[in-house]
C-alpha cells in the first residue's frame, strides 16, 4: 500500500477579486522511502499542495474544498485538529526554503529541536536535550554540543538549513515534504545540503517529496517527477524516462529554455513565450493552450486529462491532446523534442555535425 | 563532472616555470574596461558619538582584469564573495578604496563629479530585483524618459517617441509608457530595467543577477533579449552571477571570485573544460546538471564548510580553509594571480587537476 495517496486534491484561495484554484484537481501517490519530485514554475501550485498536505493552508482565505489526503490509511482532510497535530512533525515533517525567516530568531536552537521531541516523543528535558544534540551532529553540525544553544542567527544559511533538516528528522517521520530546500542557498552549500537529504532519505528510509523548480536538483534526487503547470499535474514519470523522453510541451519549454553546464556549443535557449495565466480566470481548455508552440484547436476548446501515452513507460502520463489516442489529437506521440522543426539548436546541430564531418576536428572546441 | 586536466606547462612551453608576473590588466589593446589592483574595503565602526574605525569588511580586495571591447565578462560567485561590488565599484557608485579603474582610457577614480555623471552615459547597470529597483510612483514613460532627459538627449516628443521606440526594443508594448511598474510581470519589469539602461545608448552595462529573481521560463527570454541587444548596440556586458550554467551560456569569459579576489579567469570553454583552480572545480562539481544519466556518473567535490568573513580572511590562500589539496605554504603566502595559459589566469600554489 502506498504511503500517501492524494486524490482529486482542490485548494482555492477565497480574495476579494475572485477564486484563485492554486491546487486544481491534484492525484498522485507517493511509497515509503520513495523521493518524489514536484517540478513547476512559482504559482504553479506546489507549495499550496504541500502546505495542504500538511493542513497548513490560512483559513481564511485559502480552503481545501474537495479531496482526499490518505497518509498511511488515514484521510487528513476528515481528522479533527487535535489529530492533525499528532501528524504534523510527528509522521510528516517539513522542510522550508528560506531557513532564514522558518527559524524563530528569540529562541535557541535547543529550545527549537528539543520542543518537538518533548512534545511527541514526551522526552524529558535532559533526554531531549541529548537527542538534540545527536540530531545536530548527524546533519553535520561542527561542534554540536557546544553549538546547541545558539541562536539562529549564528549560524549560516547553509547551517541553518542543517538545522531545519534535523528538526525535520527529530521524531523520525515517514514523509518529509522539502519546499525548495535549497534555492535560497549557494551552489556549494546546495550540494553539500542534497548529499544530505540523500544520505538521509537512503539511512531512514524515509519518504521526500521534493519540490522545486530546479530540474536539475530533481535529476539527481528523486525516482519519480511530476511536472505541475497553473494548478495541475500536466506530466508524471519515472526520472529516468521524464528526461529521456519528456511527452508534454511544457516540460519540452522547461528542458529547453535552461542552459546546462555540459552544453557542447552556444546554443540559442528557446523559451517559453508569454507568462503562466491568472488562476482565478484560467483559460477554458488546456491551461499551457495559450504559451504552447503545437497547439490545434482541439487545445483551446477542451481540457485533456492526465493519461497514458502511447510508446511510452506504463506510468509516464501528460495532460495534452498531442499524445492522446482521440479524436483529433496524439499529433505529438512521436514527436522528437529535441528534433522538432524550428527548433534553433537542433539546426545548430545539424549544422555543427555537418562541419565535423568535413574537417577532423572537433565541434565546440 | 570528471575534471580532467592537461597541464599547463605543456601548452605553454616555459610558461608554467618563468611564472611571468600576471598582464591581467594589459589585454590586447582593445579594451573599454582596465580594472587593477581594486580594493573595496567597508568601514567597521565602533561609538556613538565619536565612531573609532575597528576593522574593514574586505568586500574586493585586490582585483585585476580588464574586459575587451564587444564582449561579455562572466563574474561568478558564491553570495558575499564580492561580485556585486566590483559591479558597483566599477561605475564608482562606491568610491574605491584603492587601485584603478580604466573605462576607454580614462582613469575613473579620480574623475570630477560632473565629468563622471557624463561619464555614466556610457556606463549603466541592470539591477537584480526588478521588483525593488523601479521608483513604484513613476510611470514607465517616466522611468525610462529620466535618463534622457538628464542626460539632456532629448526633450518634449522626441523624448516620447525615443521611450516607445525602447520598449519596442526590448519586447514590450510601446503604448505602456502612462502604466506603473506594478501592472508588469517580473520578467516585464526586467525588461523595463533594461529599457532605462538602454535609453542613454550606452557602451557598457554591468548586469548585477538579472536573471535571478525570475522564473525559470521567463529566465531565458531575458537572456535571449539580452543577447540579441549586444548584437544590435555592440554592447560590452560584465555579467555578474551565481549561476554557473547561466554564465557559461552568456559569457565569452568568465572570471571566479571568492571572498573578494579573482581566483581564476579563463575563456569559457577553456575554464568550464580546464578548471585550475580547486574553488572552480567544485563549483563546477556543485552544480546540478538536469539529466539523471549524467547526475549518477558524475563526481562531486563537496566543499566543508562555509565561506569565512570577509573582515577577518584567512592568511595566505583564501580558500585554503575549505581545500582538499592545501599544505604549509597555502596558509602563509597568497598566491599570485598568474597566466598559466594563454588568457587564463588563476592565482593557486597547486593548480590543475
Amino acid at each position: 500500500m502506498a504511503l500517501l495517496e492524494v486524490n482529486d486534491l482542490k485548494t482555492q484561495f477565497f480574495t476579494r477579486d475572485g477564486v484563485v484554484r492554486a491546487v486544481d484537481g491534484v492525484t498522485f501517490h507517493l511509497d515509503a522511502g520513495e523521493t518524489l519530485g514536484l517540478v513547476g514554475e512559482s504559482g504553479c501550485g506546489k507549495s499550496v499542495t504541500a502546505l495542504s498536505l500538511m493542513r497548513l493552508i490560512p483559513q481564511p482565505p485559502g480552503k481545501i474544498v474537495n479531496g482526499q489526503i490518505v497518509f498511511d490509511g488515514q484521510d487528513i482532510l476528515k481528522m479533527d485538529d487535535d489529530d492533525v497535530r499528532g501528524i504534523r512533525g510527528n509522521n510528516i515533517a517539513m522542510i522550508f526554503q528560506d531557513p532564514m525567516t522558518s527559524l524563530n530568531p528569540v529562541l535557541t536552537i535547543s529550545r527549537q529541536i528539543s520542543e518537538a521531541l518533548e512534545l511527541h516523543l514526551k522526552l524529558d528535558k535532559s533526554e531531549a536535550r541529548k537527542q538534540t544534540i545527536e540530531l545536530l551532529e548527524l546533519v553535520g553540525i561542527p561542534s554540536a554540543k557546544k553549538r546547541v544553544d545558539d541562536y539562529p542567527h549564528q549560524f549560516s544559511g547553509g547551517m541553518r538549513q542543517r538545522v531545519m533538516i534535523a528538526m525535520a528528522l527529530s521524531c523520525k517521520p515517514k514523509l518529509i515534504l522539502a519546499d525548495e530546500p535549497t534555492t535560497a542557498l549557494d551552489v556549494t552549500i546546495q550540494a553539500q545540503i542534497l548529499e544530505l537529504l540523500k544520505s538521509l532519505a537512503k539511512e531512514f528510509r524515509t519518504a521526500f517529496i521534493l519540490i522545486t523548480h530546479d530540474l536539475g536538483v530533481v535529476a539527481g534526487m528523486t525516482q519519480r517527477i511530476n511536472v505541475m503547470y497553473a494548478g495541475r499535474i500536466v506530466e508524471k514519470a519515472d526520472t529516468g524516462e521524464l528526461f529521456a523522453n519528456p511527452k508534454m510541451p511544457y516540460t519540452w519549454g522547461l528542458l529547453r529554455s535552461i542552459p546546462r553546464l555540459d552544453e557542447q556549443r552556444k546554443a540559442k535557449l528557446l523559451p517559453i513565450e508569454g507568462l503562466p495565466p491568472d488562476l482565478i480566470s484560467p483559460p477554458g481548455g488546456c491551461k499551457f493552450e495559450p504559451r504552447c508552440q503545437y497547439r490545434r484547436d482541439i487545445c483551446r476548446e477542451k481540457e485533456p486529462e492526465l493519461q497514458h501515452i502511447p510508446n511510452a513507460k506504463p506510468d509516464h502520463e501528460a495532460r495534452c491532446w498531442g499524445t492522446q489516442n482521440v479524436a483529433g489529437g496524439g499529433w505529438l506521440v512521436d514527436t522528437d523534442w529535441r528534433r522538432e522543426v524550428g527548433d534553433v539548436r537542433v539546426i545548430e546541430e545539424i549544422k555543427g555535425q555537418a562541419a565535423s564531418e568535413t574537417t577532423t576536428e572537433g565541434p565546440g572546441g | 563532472m570528471t575534471v580532467t586536466q592537461t597541464p599547463p606547462s605543456t601548452s605553454t612551453p616555459g610558461g608554467f616555470i618563468e611564472r611571468q608576473r600576471s598582464t591581467a590588466t594589459a589585454g590586447s589593446g582593445n579594451n573599454l574596461l582596465e580594472v587593477s589592483a581594486l580594493k573595496m574595503h567597508f568601514p567597521l565602526t565602533q561609538g556613538i558619538i565619536f565612531q573609532r574605525q575597528v576593522g574593514a569588511v574586505r568586500a574586493v580586495d585586490g582585483i585585476d582584469f580588464f574586459v575587451e571591447k564587444g564582449e561579455t565578462l562572466g563574474l561568478v560567485g558564491e553570495s558575499g564573495c564580492g561580485k556585486s561590488t566590483t559591479g558597483r565599484a566599477i561605475l564608482q557608485l562606491y568610491k574605491p578604496t584603492a587601485g584603478s579603474v580604466k573605462f576607454d582610457g580614462t582613469e575613473l577614480t579620480s574623475l570630477p563629479g560632473e565629468q563622471m555623471r557624463k561619464m555614466r552615459r556610457r556606463m549603466q547597470m541592470i539591477f537584480q530585483d526588478p521588483y525593488a529597483s523601479l521608483n513604484p510612483r513613476m510611470t514607465v514613460g517616466n522611468i525610462i524618459g529620466e535618463p534622457i532627459e538628464v542626460h539632456n538627449l532629448a526633450r518634449g516628443r522626441e523624448k516620447t517617441e525615443r521611450v516607445q521606440e525602447l520598449l519596442k526594443v526590448v519586447g514590450l508594448n510601446p503604448y505602456f509608457t502612462n502604466r506603473y511598474p506594478h501592472e508588469f510581470s517580473g520578467g516585464q519589469r526586467q525588461r523595463i530595467g533594461v529599457a532605462r539602461a538602454l535609453a542613454v545608448e550606452p557602451d557598457f552595462i554591468v548586469a548585477d543577477e538579472p536573471i535571478s529573481a525570475l522564473d525559470v521560463s521567463i529566465q531565458a527570454q531575458i537572456i535571449n533579449l539580452l543577447e540579441e541587444l549586444q548584437d544590435r548596440f555592440k554592447l560590452t556586458y560584465l555579467f555578474i552571477a551565481h549561476d554557473l550554467s547561466v554564465v557559461r551560456h552568456i559569457s565569452d569569459r568568465v572570471a571566479v571570485m571568492y571572498l573578494g579576489k579573482i581566483v581564476e579567469l579563463a575563456d569559457r570553454i577553456d575554464l568550464y573544460e580546464h578548471p585550475l583552480h580547486p574553488y572552480s572545480q567544485a563549483l563546477l562539481s556543485a552544480v546540478p546538471i538536469p539529466d539523471p544519466v549524467v547526475e549518477q556518473k558524475r563526481k562531486r567535490i563537496i566543499l566543508t564548510g562555509d565561506v569565512p568573513s570577509p573582515v577577518n580572511p584567512p592568511s595566505g590562500c583564501r580558500f585554503h580553509t575549505r581545500c582538499w589539496k592545501a599544505q604549509q605554504i597555502c596558509s602563509e603566502v597568497d598566491p599570485e594571480f598568474i597566466e598559466h595559459a594563454p588568457r587564463h589566469w588563476a592565482a593557486c600554489h597547486f593548480p590543475g587537476a
